[in-house]
Formats: structure tokens, sequence, C-alpha cells
């Protein structure tokens, strides 16, 4: 690998990265003047970047390498999803190709923020120990399981914001990327309302309406900044609900996607 | 900032156009909104400095504050503008709206209200004032007209809350603004999607990075990009500070 192909990419995200690439240099030059291990310093100053962009904290690792494990997820189901024969009419193809694109950045744009520190890709279990058997090959199944993906990812990393206000950088690479999320769980879950014949079901929740019910538990919730807000001006249950959108915690999100990861 | 507002109609009045078209257009860069969304912006800039519907006067200076107050009043200022917006696309329907649109515009004037009335519930006396807002530039008969300009709201809410989140000291806000910029971001993919149905645009190259990446925007441009719409002249330096 050229290591300097890897800053190039690096800068690309991290714009400052050369700047202090060139400071960590400068100092472990000063340090080892003289000696062979001066050849070691480029490495050692590229890791240092690595930590100080995107590793500032232990809880940083964490939640990033648990966004990881949701966004190879994402990517695998599309991967595959976009592979299969007759599954996506033409009509839909654009969204699922977009939407597949953007899951294959996340990961990509992770495992370079996590180096050595990223998690392997586990092995996935698409049919979710057969409740959704026919996933790669029912075009209703496959959009319920996109919806109810990617509103699981908006609840995750929802959940994880406050995790990371320690880290503002990587808390606005997450928010940049939660909003992504949502954006794809809008347009999934239209999609999945038509196919199910299920007009309740818009682009945003109302109360706990989905295509699976378990991880909409707590989105119905109206009592906001500690203020329940049922009634606020003089809109129905429905407005208020779907004004809110709920986090999930890093557990209840494991539990939903537990079936799908085989090891 | 008041003498600013007076002098809008005698000499320094070139001036403001200049410095307000360089901060447009520095926010069009930098949100990456330019080619989809330019001629909206474009054209209420003109009709601002044109026309004058701001009767000098009416406008008044509003400081949002400092601190975790400051992005509170930040975003409630936003979904003043939002709210008004969409109340006034269901009070006054574009020609040829279908059933189906005008419950979509319909759900999201409810949430942005709701957005609206829960901030300013929330800041209670530290709430700034109801602004005026100032759509004279969208013609609200046209559907083109009004879905570009909901398209530009709600990418530009999307990026204000993604810009303003890092500027939050108390968890509990950060949270909060999570759940509303997800919302936030549904609506605007939903928008694109009734502008351009079934293409990828819901997410599309011209607002994603290659990171597969929403805009995160700096206050100081989110307010530069929305000063056309609204009468009041809105000071966000110390937001989050």
């Amino acid at each position: 690998m050229d290591i300097f192909k890897i800053i190039d990419k690096f800068q690309q995200i991290d714009g400052d990265a050369v700047g202090r690439l060139e400071y960590a240099s400068r100092r472990h030059f000063m340090n080892r003047v003289g000696s062979k291990l001066a050849s070691a310093a480029i490495p050692t100053a590229f890791a240092a970047i690595v930590n100080k962009a995107f590793a500032q904290s232990a809880a940083a690792v964490d939640v990033l390498n648990y966004a990881l494990t949701l966004e190879y997820l994402e990517d695998e189901f599309y991967k595959a999803g976009n592979a299969a024969a007759n599954l996506i009419p033409a009509s839909d193809k654009a969204i699922f190709t977009q939407i597949g694109k953007h899951e294959t950045q996340h990961v990509a744009f992770l495992v370079k923020a996590l180096g050595t520190k990223a998690i392997a890709k586990p092995t996935f279990d698409f049919m979710y120990g057969g409740a959704f058997g026919d996933v790669f090959t029912n075009y209703k199944t496959f959009v319920t399981v996109s919806s109810a993906l990617e509103d699981t990812g908006v609840r995750a990393y929802k959940g994880q914001a406050g995790a990371l206000i320690a880290d503002p950088q990587i808390l606005e690479y997450a928010l940049q990327v939660h909003s992504v999320e949502a954006r794809h769980a809008a347009v999934a879950r239209r999609l999945a309302a038509t196919l199910l014949g299920n007009p309740a079901m818009k682009g945003w929740i109302t109360g706990k309406e989905g295509a699976v019910a378990a991880i909409y538990a707590g989105e119905d919730n109206m009592t906001q900044g500690g203020v329940n807000i049922k009634g606020l001006a003089s809109k129905s249950d429905a407005a208020v609900t779907e004004a809110f959108d709920e986090p999930l915690t890093k557990e209840a999100v494991l539990a939903i996607a537990g079936p799908f990861i085989k090891k | 900032m008041n003498k600013h507002t007076k002098t809008k109609n005698d000499a320094g009045r070139g001036e403001e156009k200049i410095t307000s078209v360089v901060n447009r257009r520095l926010f069009l860069r930098s949100a990456g909104l330019a080619t989809s969304l330019g001629t909206i912006v474009i054209a209420a800039g003109c009709n601002d400095d044109d026309d004058d519907p701001m009767i000098p006067g009416t406008g008044d200076t509003v400081d949002l504050g400092s601190g975790d107050i400051g992005v509170l009043n930040y975003a409630y200022a936003l979904e003043q503008l939002e709210a008004a917006f969409y109340t006034q696309v269901i009070q006054t329907p574009y020609s040829g709206m279908t059933d189906a649109e005008k419950t979509i515009l319909t759900d999201i004037r409810d949430h942005e209200i709701v957005h609206r009335d829960f901030f300013k519930t929330a800041l209670g006396d530290k709430a700034i004032k109801g602004l005026t807002p100032n759509f004279g530039a969208i013609d609200f008969t046209k559907k083109d007209a009004v879905l570009g300009a909901a398209k530009l709201f709600e990418d530009t809410g999307v990026a204000a809350y993604n810009g303003a989140g890092k500027l939050l000291k108390d968890p509990n806000y950060l949270l909060l603004a999570g759940k509303i910029v997800s919302v936030e971001a549904r609506h605007a993919a939903v928008i694109r999607d009734l502008i351009n149905p079934k293409s990828a645009d819901f997410a599309g190259d011209d607002i994603i990075d290659m990171n597969g990446m929403d805009k995160a925007v700096a206050p100081a441009d989110i307010l530069s990009a929305v000063k056309g719409y609204v009468k009041d002249t809105i000071t966000g330096t110390n937001v989050g500070k």
C-alpha cells in the first residue's frame, strides 16, 4: 500500500489530516534525528491522525464499531437484493441502487475511520431464522425488511448521539449518516405501504406503525423534554407522534439485529 | 442592526445587495445546494432587493442568544418559518394539488407546527418573538414553486440540525434535536420523491456526499441562506457559544 495514496484518500474525509501529519512528523523527526528510527515516523504519525480524528475516546470506538455492524448488515442486504434476479422491479431499481450505494459508502468510511480497530464483517442470515425466508425472491418481503432495517438504523444512530457528545466531529459524522438513513426509511416505508396495502403506513412513523411491529416499541412516546405534549397545538396524537422519532438503546437494537447475525 | 434595516432604501442598499449575494453564494457552495435549488433562492433575493416587499420598520432585529438556548432558539426560528410556509401551502393550495399531495403536505404542516410550539413551550420566557415570514418570492399557485421551496426548507433544516448538534452541551437537548432532524429528513425525502418520483433524488447525489453523508452546515451559513424568507433580521453570532 502506498502511504501517500492513503493519506490522500484520508485528506478527502479529514481536511486537516495533512496538517496534523506534518506536525506529528516534524515532532517525531526532531526526536529521532540521526536515528535509523526516523523511517518509522510516517506510519506512526498516520496512526496518530486516525486516533486523533476518529477515535478520541474508547466510547467513540465502541459506537463506531456498533454502527459498522449495522452498516455491514445493510450493505450485504442491499448487495444481495440488488443482485437477485427478478426481485426488484425496474421501476424501483434506482431507489435501491442509491440506498445500496450509501450503505457501501458508510461501511467504507467506518472501516477507514476505525483502522485496525474495525471489527470483521459478520456472517449474516437475512432469512432471520426463517421468518423472512423469501426475502430475496419476494419483493414484498424484501421491502418489508428494508423498511425495518432503515427505521432501526435511524433509531440506533439516534440512541448513540449522547455517547458522542465529547467527540464533536464524530458526532457530526454520525448525524450526517443518521439523516441519510431517515431519507432511506421514508422511501422504503412508502414502498412497503403500497405493497402491503397499508395506507396507515407513511414516510413518517404514526404511533408505532411499521411493517415489523417488534421494532417500533416506544415510537408512540409523547413525552418530550420531560413534558407530556399530547394535544400540543391542538394536533392529533398521530401528528404529535409523527413529529418525533424515538431512539433505541444498543441492547434493544442488537436484540432486533441478533437473528440476522450468524457469527 | 436597526440602522442596517433603516438604510435599506438609501445608499447603503447597493452594498447590502452585494453582501447578501456573496453570502448566499457561499452558502450554496458549502451546502451543495446550488444546482438544484439556486433558482428559488436567487429569485427570493431578487424580489427582496428590487421590489422590497419588506416594508422598512416592520422587521425587527432578533438575537437568538448564546449557548444551548441560542441553539434551541435557532431551531425555533427555522421551525417557525417552516410552519408558516406549510400553513400557507394548505391555505392556498397550488393548482392541481392531488389528494395524496394534500395529505402529505398537511401532515408536514402539522409536524412543523408541533415542532414550533414545542420549542416555544420549552424555551418559555427565553424564546425569541414570533418571526414575520416573507414568502413574497414564492408563487404558491404553482406546484413546481411550492415543492421546490419545500425541498429547500427541508434540506436546509436537515443541514441546520446536523450542523448544530455538536454545539449543544446538554445531551437531553441533543437527543431532542436528533428526534426532530430525522423527521425533517423524512420530509425532505418524500418532497423530493414527489418532485421526481421513483428516482434516486430522495437522497440524491446533489445533497449526499461520497461518504454517503448528508450536509452539516453552521448556523451563520444557514441564517444567511434563509434571510430572504424572513422580514426580521436574525443574528446568531453566539449560538452554541
